[in-house]
């Protein structure tokens, strides 16, 4: 630990990130004291669940990250159910919205994103999904039965696809780009998931623009309806940056950062989906992700560095979807490459490599079972790590093993 | 402890520096093979969120969770780091006439 480590650290947010913060400080051996703030009522949770076992689970479960005796035995004053109402920069100071001030050395923010709503007619029928109350509504909607329909065909609207066919709904996908999951997935990738999909009987309309919604259904730019007694909106997340903005920190697509996290107030850090930073692996494109790993890492990352860890946050970001019994991961950026390797692994299994001009490997991503591709992606993202340049021909080869590479 | 050992595979099923998974009794079980040829055994499910281990990477003696990286030393069933914290079970094994036996109780 740094001679100048901080003594208060007050953490804004309690998500997977906020709550990383303050896990890897104490397991740092870091002994001064931690707050961290959640505006949500609920101890800290993991949000993958909530499109999943959240819903199709036959028991509701929070998926706590730690209860109340945990982080006491951590020595972490968690406030919940509590927002932070402003920052005091000058004073180095939160004031929270019930009055209480809490002085800090460093502050985090971990302000997560929420969910994008579509500024159209009708959309306060349509619900979306960021909280664990959210799942919970979604949960008693597909049990009830009835059609289902889903606007955006990106992960989260396509995991409450496959969890709603698992509970028998009848479920409907509407998606404005020509196919699904164009934002971060290359085509191969999606279009596996979209004969999935269909094969579960799933109807998709990919193409399709939405002007508003009826109380019961989903209303077409080119006129046509699609009639469904639950909506849904599922278009990304912004993120979380009023509290930044009004302190007067540089704000762009997020918290904007430098590669170590830091704000443009070097005693204010930012991770987890509120941050936008530049990243040194790749060319240091600025990226804000919206991902579980991304989540830990950085929190993880950010504890380091409040403890004088001298170097760049460079964790390769890593996203995973599953949907029925399948998973699609994705190391990298695949959109960072120049040129595709595939390697067919069988039983509809597939694996993408991408190389930049170069020939390094910038991304990878992978359909199907578990088994078959995770750790084959997590491979790629050690390679990707180490700025490796692989031949095309050996990413392409089944029978060479990925391991070989390193 | 008993003395029934539970013939699991053939020694050469599990590849160098790899696991497999191996259900039996109910139960799901990891069997590992090191690079220098030893073979360990653990619970299948990792202790955070019950997914099969033998979908993981193995580095060592490490086993790798495929859902959120958390590590075990596969020898000794002890977590690594977060997001996991409880220990693996771990199981005895032995190596007879090319087979991989375990176990269980």
């Amino acid at each position: 630990m740094s001679a100048d480590a901080p003594r208060r650290v007050v953490i804004v947010g309690a998500g997977e990130s906020g709550a990383r913060v303050a896990i890897a400080l104490r397991e740092q051996g870091f002994g001064g004291e931690i707050a961290l703030i959640g505006a949500e009522s609920h101890p800290p949770y993991e949000r993958p669940p909530l499109s999943k076992a959240a819903i199709v689970e036959a028991e509701a479960r929070l998926p706590a990250i730690g209860d109340a005796a945990r982080f006491a035995e951590l020595g972490v004053d968690v406030r919940l159910g509590v927002a932070v109402a402003a920052i005091d920069r000058a004073e180095r100071r939160v004031r929270l919205a019930d009055g209480v001030g809490l002085g800090y050395d460093k502050l985090v923010l971990a302000t997560g994103a929420k969910a994008r709503h579509l500024p159209i007619a009708g959309a306060e029928h349509a619900l979306t999904l960021r909280s664990y109350e959210d799942a919970l509504k979604l949960r008693e909607r597909f049990r009830s039965g009835g059609r289902v329909a889903i606007v955006g065909g990106g992960f989260i609207g396509l995991e409450l696809a496959a969890s709603a066919r698992k509970l028998g709904c009848d479920v409907a996908v509407i998606e404005a780009a020509p196919r699904l999951l164009q934002r971060a997935v290359p085509p191969e990738l999606g279009a596996l998931a979209e004969a999935r999909h269909r094969a579960e009987g799933v109807e998709i309309v990919t193409g399709a623009g939405v002007q508003g919604f009826a109380p019961d259904a989903v209303l077409l730019s080119g006129g046509g309806r699609i009639p469904a007694s639950t909506l849904i909106v599922g278009v990304g997340a912004a993120p979380e940056t009023a509290l930044a903005e009004a302190a007067g920190l540089a704000v762009e697509n997020g918290v904007r950062a430098d590669a170590r996290l830091r704000s443009s107030d070097p005693d204010i850090y930012a991770c987890g989906d509120c941050v936008h930073f530049p990243h040194g692996l790749f060319d240091g494109r600025r990226l804000r992700l919206e991902a579980w790993r991304h989540a830990f890492d950085s929190g993880a990352y950010v504890a380091r560095a409040l403890l004088g860890a001298d170097e760049d946050y460079l964790a390769v970001p890593w996203f995973w979807s599953d949907q029925y019994d399948a998973c699609l991961q994705i190391a990298g950026l695949p959109d960072a490459g120049a040129t595709t390797a595939s390697r067919d692994l069988g039983e509809g299994a597939l694996l993408l490599f991408h190389l930049a001009a170069d020939g390094r490997l910038v991304g990878a991503g992978g359909w199907g079972p578990l088994g078959k591709i995770a750790r084959e992606i997590r491979l790629a993202e050690m390679l990707i790590a180490r700025r490796a340049h692989p031949a095309a021909a050996a990413l392409a080869d089944p029978a060479v093993r990925l391991k070989s590479l390193l | 402890m008993s003395d029934i050992w539970i013939d699991a595979c053939a020694a050469d099923d599990v590849e160098s520096e790899d696991v497999l998974r191996f259900d039996h009794g109910g139960k799901t079980y990891a069997l590992y093979r090191t690079e220098d040829d030893r073979y360990f055994a653990t619970d299948g499910l990792c202790t955070h969120e019950k997914i099969h281990l033998a979908d993981g990477l193995v580095m060592g003696t490490i086993i790798e969770c495929p859902k959120h990286n958390g590590r075990f030393d596969f020898t000794t069933g002890a977590a690594k780091g977060a997001p996991v914290c409880v220990n693996l079970a771990t199981y005895a094994v032995k190596v007879e006439g090319g087979r991989v036996k375990l176990r269980v109780a």
